[in-house]
């Protein structure tokens, strides 16, 4: 069947069977406009962040468990942070701030949504590139000064910001509180920047999924992992610009002597706590939406099974997005807004349990009567089930804002947030990893290994992160530089300890997953599709070549169709002909555009 | 592993502890449930050679339940929570007759401010206590909470209270506690780098132990203040953060 392609959008993004001109070094692998590499630049760039902040991590337990003693290898710390190893509480401070902040905004929000969203959107969708390359390269060289900036806060004067990851005024808003001033306005800057950054891929993965669809792949013929990248650009795209304006506002209170947060001279300090959460609660879900759709991938895939209630699905991941935009006085039930809104948000936030069920219903339903391959990356999506479960039922604690009055601010806090964002979103990482290895590097990661280090990983997680509800239910508040200066807690420090020790091992269990991703690049090279899937990035080379697809793909069918009765593989390409369908529908028009 | 509450010993703490126990119970139910069928399937349906998936794409009565099932238990919950979550939270709803006085939160200790002999607050004879609070038992107690700095929140454990100080507001608060003892003070947001040491000590008295001891401070303060009169502004440990505290919807006093 002859396909010509429609000439409009394309003009300027050649498929790869058309011509190409050889690109010198520095625009094929550093001002690359080409998605694979940007992607692939922002896999760097965020496993680079993401040790940063596991061993920010790791100090931190150091502290809690072996509160006041000098830390292994601590003295090369200057003693502005650390004298003779010992960690001091100013220092404490910014551990904690700036553990979050690179987690959030350096390693899950790029592995997700620039490193998935680039390598994905343009190939699920049949796509030569996104929308607009150059703002993608834009996107990619925006985020790397905004996290030198955030790195450079730790050798200035005063340190890095101490103010917790929620910054919250007045405590931010000027350095006499805290004794960090150019720190405090380093992390104001470098979101800012990177703010830019998250808006200028945004813009194109909509873009891009809106417009460059091909032909025959329709809304409801996309790849969930494509869906829940594309509502999550718009979350980006809508609580980004909230965020930048707020950071503004409490860059102009430290430094020109505004009066927006600053209660001494007329400002209001719940303002930034409804600004920052307005973004904030979007912002959580920017970091699980993704991971949802990933989970949803590769547990269709290693099942054998469609997506069940596919459908059903996508809804809930718009109902997610759309709730995420009016619960975000949850995390302000204490904070002295009026009680009376506290209980409005109560409930829409408890509605959020609704679509969250649907979602683990359906993952469930989609097991049920499979073929389960239990291969690397199907083990990190049921893995990242069975910890979503957990993570969302503690939700509902907090949701329900009396039970919140004991446990809001304490460790039972830190559980669940780690249960979502490092139980659900990082396993769902590591699953995309391993699955979409091949679209990277056009290899394949070791199964043995991989399997090894998922499961030391699963179990020494649960054992760090779930005592810590136990603790929150105790009363033991976060942030605290020396909790056993509390008598109550005194007794909790071999908890502490041991919990600390199962960190450290769990830090040292991903040194499996660095070498397996390192030493698999010199592995065998794979073929287009290892994994047996149906999507189109798996009915091009690995790693596809510069513009992807040979000719635009036409798409005949959804994306989960595993195990059809009467095909003879139990997976069928999104670009296998229906035969049975009426010519009519196998008219090869363009997708709407 | 510990998921039981430490005892409570204010009059509202039981029912919390009672709302929690509901969702532990409900929530503990659900997971047991999904867990179990999760390693269920992946044990029942792991890969047999030569076998096929079946082909299920979904179930429309099945989305239908998992949609109004979790529904109707999460709307239950928050049912049951608003009425208590008003009881404790909301101004017009304090119980009438209680005790009062400021609690002010600053980097990093907590001042107590009581009524001296006049019965009156924020007057010259008042007195005050650095980190730590005396409460009579089995009387509420409204605590009218600021703050001078930064953020502090304002954490009794074992009275199941929590709220935020914000400088600018000033937020009142109500507990009674039901058992005389020594209780712990706790400040639950982060304020700075002395934050952890943010402790202090809730005691709570018997009528008349609590009696004897504030006129012992009233005739104390009284003393004081006559040593040093004639100066005005005796009261000088009230900070001015407070008096021009403001009001801000009904989380605030009129």
């Amino acid at each position: 069947m002859s396909v010509s392609a429609p000439t409009t959008d394309f003009d300027l993004l050649p498929f790869a069977g058309e011509h190409h001109e050889e690109l010198p070094f520095i625009r094929k692998y550093i001002f690359s406009t080409d998605h694979k590499v940007i992607a692939r630049q922002f896999l760097f760039l965020s496993l680079f962040f993401l040790v940063v902040g596991g061993l920010l991590a790791a100090m931190i337990r150091w502290q809690l468990g072996f509160p006041g003693q000098p830390m292994p290898g601590g003295d090369v710390l200057p003693d502005t942070m650390a004298p003779g190893g010992i960690i001091l509480p100013e220092f404490y401070n910014a551990l904690v701030t700036m553990h979050a902040t690179f987690m959030i905004f350096f390693a899950i929000m790029p592995l997700l949504v620039g490193v998935f969203g680039n390598l994905l959107i343009p190939l699920q969708v049949g796509a030569p590139d996104m929308a607009f390359p150059r703002l993608n390269m834009a996107s990619f060289w925006l985020a790397v000064p905004a996290g030198v900036l955030m790195l450079a806060s730790f050798a200035v004067e005063g340190g890095a910001s101490g103010a917790g990851w929620t910054a919250y005024a007045p405590l931010s808003a000027s350095g006499e509180w805290t004794g960090v001033y150019l720190g405090q306005q380093l992390w104001l800057a470098s979101l800012f920047i990177l703010g830019f950054s998250s808006i200028a891929g945004s813009v194109n993965y909509v873009t891009t999924v809106i417009n460059m669809r091909a032909p025959g792949l329709t809304w409801l013929r996309l790849p969930l992992a494509t869906w829940a990248l594309f509502i999550t650009a718009w979350l980006i795209l809508l609580a980004m610009p909230i965020l930048a304006g707020a950071l503004i506002m409490l860059l102009f209170d430290q430094t020109i002597g505004t009066a927006f947060f600053r209660p001494e001279v007329g400002g209001e300090p719940l303002l930034w706590q409804h600004l920052f959460w307005y973004f904030g609660h979007p912002e959580v879900y920017i970091l699980i939406v993704p991971a949802m759709g990933i989970a949803s991938e590769v547990v269709s895939n290693g099942s054998r099974k469609p997506v069940f209630g596919y459908h059903s699905m996508v809804l809930a991941i718009c109902g997610i997005a759309f709730l995420g935009w009016i619960v975000w006085g949850h995390h302000m039930f204490m904070s002295g807004m009026n009680p009376m809104l506290g209980t409005t948000f109560m409930v829409t936030t408890m509605l959020i349990a609704v679509p969250s069920a649907i979602k683990v219903f359906n993952w469930l339903g989609t097991m049920w009567k499979g073929n389960i391959h239990l291969h690397t990356p199907f083990l990190h999506g049921a893995g990242f089930v069975s910890l979503f479960i957990i993570g969302g039922l503690s939700g509902v604690f907090m949701a329900a804002t009396p039970v919140d009055i004991q446990i809001h601010d304490t460790y039972f806090i830190v559980a669940h947030i780690h249960y979502v964002l490092f139980g659900g979103s990082l396993l769902a990482i590591f699953a995309g990893i391993t699955f979409w290895y091949p679209k990277f590097f056009g290899r394949i990661m070791n199964e043995f290994w991989g399997k090894v280090h998922f499961v030391l990983t699963f179990i020494l997680y649960n054992v760090v992160f779930f005592p810590m509800h136990s603790l929150g239910v105790q009363g033991m508040m976060r942030r605290l530089y020396d909790p056993y200066q509390y008598e109550i807690f005194a007794d909790m420090l071999p908890l502490n300890r041991f919990i600390s020790i199962a960190l450290f091992a769990l830090v040292v269990v991903q040194v499996i997953f660095a070498l397996n991703f390192i030493l698999s690049l010199r592995s065998e090279k794979v073929g287009p599709n290892p994994w047996k899937a149906n999507s189109l990035e798996w009915a091009v080379p690995s790693p596809p070549p510069h513009g992807n697809f040979q000719h635009m793909p036409v798409v005949y069918r959804g994306p989960y169709e595993y195990s059809l009765p009467g095909a003879e593989e139990d997976y069928i390409l999104q670009t296998e002909p229906d035969e049975e369908a009426e010519p009519a529908e196998r008219s090869v028009e363009p997708a709407t555009r | 592993m510990n998921w039981l509450l430490p005892p409570s010993y204010s009059t509202f703490g039981p029912d919390i502890d009672r709302m929690y126990y509901i969702i532990l119970v409900i929530t503990g139910v659900i997971f047991v449930v999904t867990e179990v069928l999760l390693v269920y399937f992946l044990i029942k349906y792991r890969k047999r050679e030569g076998h096929k998936a079946e082909y299920i794409e979904g179930s429309t009565k099945a989305e239908i339940i998992w949609t109004a099932v979790p529904a109707v238990i999460v709307v239950a919950i928050g049912l049951m929570s608003a009425g208590l979550w008003a009881d404790i939270k909301d101004p017009s709803r304090f119980p009438a007759g209680s005790y009062e006085l400021i609690l002010n939160g600053r980097q990093f200790e907590w001042e107590a401010t009581y009524a001296g002999a006049d019965g009156v607050l924020e007057t010259a004879d008042d007195f005050t206590l650095l980190n730590q609070i005396n409460v009579p038992v089995d009387r509420p107690v409204t605590v009218h909470l600021r703050a001078e700095d930064v953020l502090h929140s304002f954490f009794l454990p074992d009275m199941r209270v929590k709220q935020d100080a914000v400088p600018g507001m000033s937020i009142p608060v109500w507990f009674e506690a039901t058992t005389p003892g020594e209780y712990t003070i706790g400040c639950a947001e982060l304020c700075g780098l002395g934050h952890y040491t943010m402790n202090g000590l809730l005691v709570v008295q018997t009528e008349p132990e609590f009696e004897q001891w504030e006129s012992e401070q009233q005739v104390a303060a009284l003393e004081a203040l006559e040593r040093e009169s004639p100066l005005p502004g005796a009261t000088a440990s009230v900070p001015d953060a407070a008096n021009t505290a403001r009001t801000s919807g009904g989380a605030t006093e009129e």
